[in-house]
């Protein structure tokens, strides 16, 4: 038996005992790019956060199944060795540790083994160069003084690194200009592969000009509210979140 | 073997606390007096004004308090304790010549091992006495001294007599008397003008006997244009009573010159480390002190710069970390009494399991003292909520053309980087420790590469069993 990828069912979600995911359900499969596009407060961040398992965000009820076991009460790093990875919205500085050093440990974890350090540089510097990331990108410190662009460059560079099955995308498209987004999304799409699932989580439908879900879902107020294909994602951007919402949308800008 | 029990005890895995049944040629009985002073100066046959300085040096010890402004030193018995010691003949040239019992504990320290790879001389003390010392023959060639300060007082009576207690004055402190009265042992090292020492000389100090005090004695001398890089580094059994370690150490850096000054102190946690450490630079010299302080139950050190003329520059880099039952009281000074000099002080501290760490210091600047710049910045650590960070930092400026700056932060390991890390498969006991690591890291990567990863590895054992 083979069930999906990756599953999420009836999840509810509280922060300081606010709850902000309140039942969504979710499956990707294999050689699937979903998208959720929500608007500000919609519920998107939290939901990323607590499939990765953040200790901040209490799932009430609820699970997340990951290749057919059930991950809800496991640690972040379980998660992630199992290949699960979620790419940060707003990625932490680790200031004194090197990129390399971190993608080094990372990857050994993952691996649960020791990679020989011929096959890590290879592996470092195509994934770099893929990205168009400098060289000496990886002896700085981790996240530390990077601009925005610098951020998600090097948070799809992890992914790069670590070949997760499912990885879940955090606004990856937020403080990126045109050719740096453009360059991000092509580095993206050449880590997904048929046997792997990606989730897209943007506020804005830009992001999907480059990296093309076959799946789009509308959050809002911490349930899917529409479920649709490409064209959900023209609608919204067109229209608005309003029109589908049926709600005057708190904070929405427009770009 | 008790002691290996003990030492598997605790909480922390210090790996250096088993003791050796030494046979001691001598020791003083217990406690201080003018007829320990006296016995001292006796056993060593100093010259008459060594003998006077001592009971001066005892006479001032006396006649001060206790300092009652930092760390709670109420503990330390000083009638009870022991304050010289001494378990071998003389100091030797070769590890074969020392007593079986004690190079093996060297042995097991690595310190003859470290001696073949990387340094250019070698010291090592137990308890009172210096047991081995030996430089290679092309520094001895180039004019360069480096004995124990007692052979040194024998074979370069001038010179010793010309510096000796005229940076730290046996009247600065309660403890620096108390170094004097009793001092015994340390690093004597004269470096002749232009002469670069290129490879590190060690000195590792171990503390053996129970209630033992040790009071070694390091007196530096770089001529003009020279460059010396001394590193020192000490361990001690565990024992259920204190043992206090009470070192001076003076540090002349005279025209263009260059000291740099390196300790990894990792006492067992049952010893007062009390230790007054000072440097004088002249112009354009540069004095460079990295202070690692791991181990020991309350340090109280605050290496000091006074810089005399102009150009002058002073670094102080001071790391400490306090664990359960221990205090660091660690810090920096520097005197600016010339135009035109430059100090920057870096203090990081990593407190856990109720250990308080506390950064002291001391930025002066005299009237007349132009154009002098000097910067502070000191960071701690917190890994949970029972430690403790402190920050006493005190100004004094006479002069208004001076840049002088102050930063501090107090940070605990948070939530967020922890979850970032993980999140990327690594646990949080590895995550904590990149944490720390990082943290640390600008003051690390200032060691030579095989203290940098013994100073990382011990941060780890520090780390490990503390979190979960």
């Amino acid at each position: 038996m083979r069930g999906p990828l990756f599953q999420v069912e009836d999840l509810h979600v509280s922060v300081e005992s606010k709850e902000i995911v309140k039942g969504l359900n979710l499956v990707v499969d294999r050689g699937e790019v979903h998208a959720i596009m929500g608007p500000n407060a919609s519920g998107k961040s939290t939901l990323a956060n607590a499939i990765m398992g953040h200790p901040r965000y209490q799932v009430t009820k609820g699970r997340v199944l990951f290749k057919g076991a059930d991950v809800t009460a496991l640690s972040p790093d379980e998660r992630a060795r199992r290949g699960l990875f979620l790419a940060f919205q707003y990625p932490r500085a680790i200031p004194g540790v090197t990129m390399v050093n971190f993608l080094r440990s990372a990857l050994r974890a993952v691996r649960g083994s020791d990679v020989p350090v011929r096959e890590f540089r290879t592996m470092l510097r195509e994934t770099m160069a893929m990205l168009k990331i400098d060289e000496d990108f990886a002896r700085r410190y981790i996240n530390d003084g990077f601009s925005g662009g610098e951020m998600k460059r090097a948070e799809v560079l992890q992914m790069g690194i670590l070949q997760p099955d499912m990885a879940i995308l955090d606004e990856t498209d937020s403080g990126l200009d045109i050719d740096a987004l453009r360059t991000v999304a092509e580095g993206i799409n050449s880590l997904m592969t048929e046997d792997r699932g990606m989730l897209v989580i943007t506020h804005y439908q830009r992001i999907l000009n480059y990296v093309h879900p076959g799946f789009v879902h509308v959050l809002f107020d911490g349930r899917i509210i529409k479920s649709g294909g490409p064209e959900l994602a023209h609608e919204l951007e067109a229209e608005g979140y309003e029109r589908i919402t049926g709600a005057s949308v708190a904070g929405e800008v427009t770009l | 073997m008790t002691d290996r029990k003990v030492t598997e005890m605790m909480p922390d895995a210090y790996k250096w606390g088993f003791h050796d049944e030494a046979r001691y040629l001598f020791r003083t009985e217990r406690g201080l007096s003018r007829k320990v002073v006296e016995e001292i100066a006796g056993i060593k046959e100093e010259p008459q004004w060594m003998r006077d300085m001592r009971l001066r040096a005892l006479e001032v010890f006396e006649s001060k308090a206790m300092p009652s402004w930092g760390p709670d030193l109420s503990a330390i018995n000083l009638n009870d304790m022991y304050y010289y010691a001494r378990a071998s003949e003389r100091p030797e040239r070769d590890w074969s010549e020392v007593p079986d019992y004690i190079r093996q504990t060297f042995e097991r320290l690595g310190i003859p091992e470290a001696e073949r790879k990387f340094l250019a001389g070698v010291g090592a003390q137990y308890d009172s006495e210096t047991v081995y010392h030996n430089m290679r023959e092309e520094l001895a060639k180039q004019g360069v001294i480096f004995a124990d300060t007692d052979t040194a007082v024998r074979e370069h009576p001038d010179l010793v007599q010309r510096y000796f207690g005229t940076v730290v004055p046996p009247a600065d402190n309660k403890f620096a008397a108390l170094n004097s009265a009793v001092w015994s042992g340390g690093s004597f090292i004269y470096v002749p003008e232009g002469v670069q020492v290129e490879i590190p000389l060690q000195a590792y100090f171990r503390i053996n006997a129970e209630n033992i005090g040790q009071f070694e004695r390091t007196l530096i001398i770089a001529e003009p244009g020279s460059f010396v890089h001394y590193i020192e580094g000490c361990t001690a059994p565990i024992y259920t009573t204190n043992s206090l370690h009470a070192a001076v150490v003076e540090v002349i850096v005279k025209k263009g010159a260059r000291v740099r000054y390196s300790t990894v102190q990792n006492w067992s946690t049952n010893v007062y480390n009390l230790v007054t450490k000072r440097s004088v630079a002249y112009e354009d010299a540069v004095v460079e002190w990295v202070d690692g302080n791991l181990g020991s139950k309350v340090t109280m050190k605050y290496p000091a710069i006074y810089l005399m003329e102009p150009g002058a520059h002073g670094e102080v880099l001071s790391l400490s970390f306090a664990g359960r039952g221990q205090h660091q009281d660690a810090g920096a000074k520097a005197v600016h009494a010339a135009p035109y000099t430059t100090s920057v002080i870096t203090s990081k501290s990593v407190s856990k399991d109720g250990g308080r760490a506390s950064y002291r210091g001391l930025v002066r600047a005299y009237r007349g003292a132009k154009g002098v710049r000097s910067s502070v910045r000191c960071d701690a650590l917190l890994l949970d909520g029972d430690s403790r960070s402190d920050t006493y930092p005190t100004m004094e400026i006479d002069e208004r053309d001076v840049t002088v700056s102050h930063e501090a932060s107090v940070s605990k390991v948070s939530e967020e980087q922890l979850f970032y890390l993980q999140s990327r498969g690594i646990d949080e006991q590895e995550a904590t420790k990149m944490i720390v690591n990082g943290f640390v890291e600008p003051i690390v990567k200032e060691l030579p590469m095989e203290y940098a990863v013994e100073l990382n590895r011990l941060i780890e054992l520090q780390l490990e069993g503390a979190i979960g």
